[in-house]
């Protein structure tokens, strides 16, 4: 039965990339069973039990994006069942209650999340942004950044390969801002040991589980010497903890610079809050964009797995045309994380031989393909 | 006052002998220096722990032997169903001749928290290269160490239904280390008892006596030989049953102790001991129960916990032969699981390899089955498989 149903849906999907593409079906093998999960999956799956993961679909083009994952799942056969919550902040009335979200990822301990708007002015006054408040909430301290170059994107800069691990909690992001006197705005960086402490520990360990070799602390400690200092001082303090990996710092300014010109000598960087999102979109521009970056936010007991670089691509809501890359790879980084590894290989897999085979492109990488396109492809290369 | 003493007495000497032996001589001094050497300065710095989106991280220390097997044997259940658990795995050679491999595997302790080992061994007979297992447990501190020994219907053994629970004292006592030779031919080496590693460590046992539900704890001692050493731990020990006066408190000399377990084990319940004769009376209660392949051991400090195979022996001789009893290291891997706060997996691995011992019967041949390692690993896995799902048992 699941094996005519599929292959009724192959067909419906080679109907529909004849209409738009023409070429891309020839090379498809009608004897091999192209979206058929291997049987023999080796890790202990409960029956009823299917993992349960919170989804908020997000703004701008995140609904079309978390559909393709959806669809890919689907097709795959992934025993994981979403739990959906509108969450939005330009649309506040339409919007899911915080509580209500916090408490369903606190349960399930894993989500995948598009990108949620935010506005450039507080209607309310009040000066925290959702996504602030929903990593208050969690205390999802730690954001982490994969750049790294995907097979057959052309960009300037080829084998780019660090991890950005970003504080996300403190720092600039704190929403104490005041006007002490007309004119005169104040706005208060927060540092603490034991925060900086937290995340350059993590930062090491999730060196040591990728089996890398350095730690870049980031910091602007010339300038900004008891706050940034504090960080890098806390960095040093972990780093004797970890003899085996090399730990050096750079100035924020210079490490934007060197990222631009030699990417290749960073590993694994480690930064405060506002340098770590310059950083992390800086380097998701060296591989090609928001589209194909994955990232992910850790707190001790859930992981919200996320874009990379944060844009809702608004301007091209409706259009079919965004990039899914980034949204699969981050589905299958949470499938790594609850140990479904094969689940996670085989869609990491089906991405590569899509890009690979470079037939199928969307509009960003220089294509003319869809966002349906892209994921139907990638649901034939599953295997 | 009497181990101040003690120690600066003894300090020259051991501070000349090694820094002469070892080739660079540490410039600060080592946490193993600051704890033993230097009693006053004792300090335990807490580190943030590994834990990231609802996964721990632990040290796996493979150890040599039968180690790196049994280590195999717990990754793969573990991914199987699906512990979330990341283990940073960290070798030892036994064979260099200085301490940079244990010093980096504590370390790694140090910030994961938790680790799992399976006997360490040293085969350098330098006098300034320690013993491994020793320096390891010196330097974390932990003070206490736990062995459950419960007996399984399944293994054949004399004693059926034994339960007994033996804490000892983990880093003092004969394990010290501090031996010289006073005269040419006169060897002296000191047994160290302080009331403060005494009372942690008796404080530990009847709070665990207390939070388990145990009815008796017993006091193993020589106090009738080492009337000072012996006689302050049993003091200690004597002192302290007063505030829990719910639990029943006896003691019991060592030599007599270990007779009365081989003939009439059932009266025991917590066992209470020094170093040394906790080394001793776990030997013989696993030997009682069905050997060194099922029991785990736990260590605990303030600030870690290790987990390893209950007696501490490295199994050479049948180290690649697929024969070792996987037992002990996937039960230590639970006690792990348990501390870490995941009880789902421990629970649903407990109950695999109960199944698999008791129902099934599936056994390697050192308790008198026929099975191989990785026949009883899969076994555990197929258990572990029909409980997950419900699922009828054959």
């Amino acid at each position: 039965m699941s094996l005519l149903s599929r292959n009724i849906f192959r067909a419906l999907v080679q109907g529909s990339q004849h209409v738009s593409k023409g070429v891309h079906t020839t090379a498809v093998n009608n004897d091999k069973n192209v979206c058929f999960a291997p049987q023999s999956i080796s890790t202990l799956q409960t029956k009823e039990g299917r993992i349960k993961c919170t989804l908020i679909p997000g703004d701008g083009v995140g609904p079309e994006l978390v559909y393709s994952v959806q669809e890919v799942f689907k097709a795959a056969d992934i025993p994981v069942q979403f739990e959906s919550f509108f969450f939005s902040e330009v649309n506040p009335t339409l919007s899911a209650p915080l509580e209500d979200v916090v408490n369903s990822i606190t349960r399930n301990k894993i989500c995948i999340k598009g990108i949620l708007a935010t506005p450039d002015f507080s209607h309310t006054g009040e000066l925290q942004t959702l996504n602030m408040k929903l990593r208050n909430a969690l205390d999802l301290y730690a954001n982490v950044v994969h750049v790294k170059s995907l097979p057959n994107v052309k960009c300037r800069h080829h084998d780019v390969d660090c991890i950005i691990i970003r504080e996300q909690t403190e720092g600039e992001y704190s929403a104490l801002e005041h006007e002490s006197v007309p004119g005169v705005v104040e706005c208060l960086k927060i540092i603490t040991a034991a925060k900086s402490e937290r995340i350059a520990k993590f930062a090491f360990d999730y060196a040591v589980k990728m089996g890398r070799k350095k730690v870049t602390a980031v910091h602007k400690a010339n300038i900004m010497k008891l706050g940034d200092g504090l960080f890098l001082r806390s960095c040093e303090e972990i780093a004797k903890l970890y003899p085996r990996i090399q730990f050096e710092k750079m100035i924020v300014d210079n490490c934007t610079m060197q990222m631009v010109s030699n990417p290749n000598q960073f590993d694994v960087m480690v930064t405060p809050n506002l340098y770590g999102n310059i950083v992390d979109n800086l380097a998701s521009g060296l591989v090609g964009g928001a589209g194909v970056v994955a990232g992910a936010s850790y707190s001790a007991e859930c992981a919200v797995f996320e874009q990379g670089a944060r844009h809702i691509f608004s301007g091209a809501v409706g259009k079919n045309i965004a990039n899914p890359t980034a949204m699969l790879l981050c589905s299958a980084n949470l499938l790594a994380h609850v140990n479904l590894h094969s689940y996670s290989k085989m869609i990491k897999n089906a991405i590569n031989k899509v890009l690979q085979d470079g037939k199928v492109r969307t509009k960003d990488l220089g294509g003319q393909s869809t966002t349906l396109d892209f994921t139907h492809a990638v649901i034939h290369s599953l295997a | 006052m009497a181990v101040r003493l003690l120690s600066r007495l003894v300090l020259p000497e051991i501070r000349g002998t090694v820094y002469f032996s070892s080739a660079a001589a540490p410039a600060t001094l080592s946490d193993f220096d600051v704890q033993h050497k230097t009693p006053v300065i004792r300090k335990q710095q807490s580190i943030p722990k590994a834990q990231y989106g609802g996964r721990h991280a632990v040290s796996m220390l493979p150890g040599g032997g039968i180690g790196p097997e049994c280590m195999g044997y717990v990754r793969d259940i573990f991914k199987y169903i699906g512990a979330p658990v990341d283990f940073e795995v960290v070798d030892i050679d036994p064979n260099v001749d200085n301490d940079d491999d244990v010093q980096y595997a504590i370390t790694t302790i140090k910030r994961n928290g938790v680790g799992i080992k399976g006997n360490i061994e040293t085969k350098s007979e330098a006098a300034y290269v320690t013993s491994r297992n020793v320096a390891l447990r010196n330097e974390l501190d932990m003070y206490a160490y736990v062995l459950n020994c419960k007996s399984y219907p399944g293994v054949s053994t004399r004693h059926k239904d034994i339960d007994i629970v033996i804490i000892r004292q983990n880093t003092e006592g004969e394990y010290a280390m501090l031996e010289h030779e006073s005269v040419r031919g006169v060897i002296e080496s000191m047994k160290v008892v302080t009331a403060s590693n005494s009372e942690r460590v008796a404080r530990f046992a009847f709070e665990y006596a207390k939070r388990n539900g145990r009815k008796k704890v017993t006091t193993v001692h020589k106090a009738n030989i080492m009337k000072l050493s012996d006689g302050l731990f049993l003091e200690t020990s004597r002192r302290l049953a007063k505030e829990y006066p719910d639990i029943e408190h006896n003691d019991m000399i060592i030599d007599n102790c270990c007779m009365q377990l081989v003939a009439r084990p059932h009266q025991f319940d917590v066992m209470l001991m020094t170093n040394l004769y906790g080394s001793i009376v776990s030997n013989v209660v696993c030997g009682i129960i069905g050997g060194a392949g099922l029991l785990s051991g736990r260590n605990y400090g303030d600030n870690y916990a290790v987990f390893e195979p209950g007696t501490r022996n490295t199994g050479t001789a049948i180290a690649g032969k697929n024969i070792a009893n996987p037992i002990a290291m996937i039960n230590a891997s639970v006690d792990m699981l348990e501390h870490l706060g995941h009880h789902y997996h421990a629970d649903l691995l407990r109950s695999a390899v109960n199944r698999t011992i008791n129902v099934d019967r599936i056994l390697t041949s050192d308790c008198g089955g026929t099975a191989s390692s990785t026949d009883v690993v899969n076994a555990i896995k197929e258990n572990a498989n029909l409980i997950a799902n419900k699922l009828p048992f054959k």
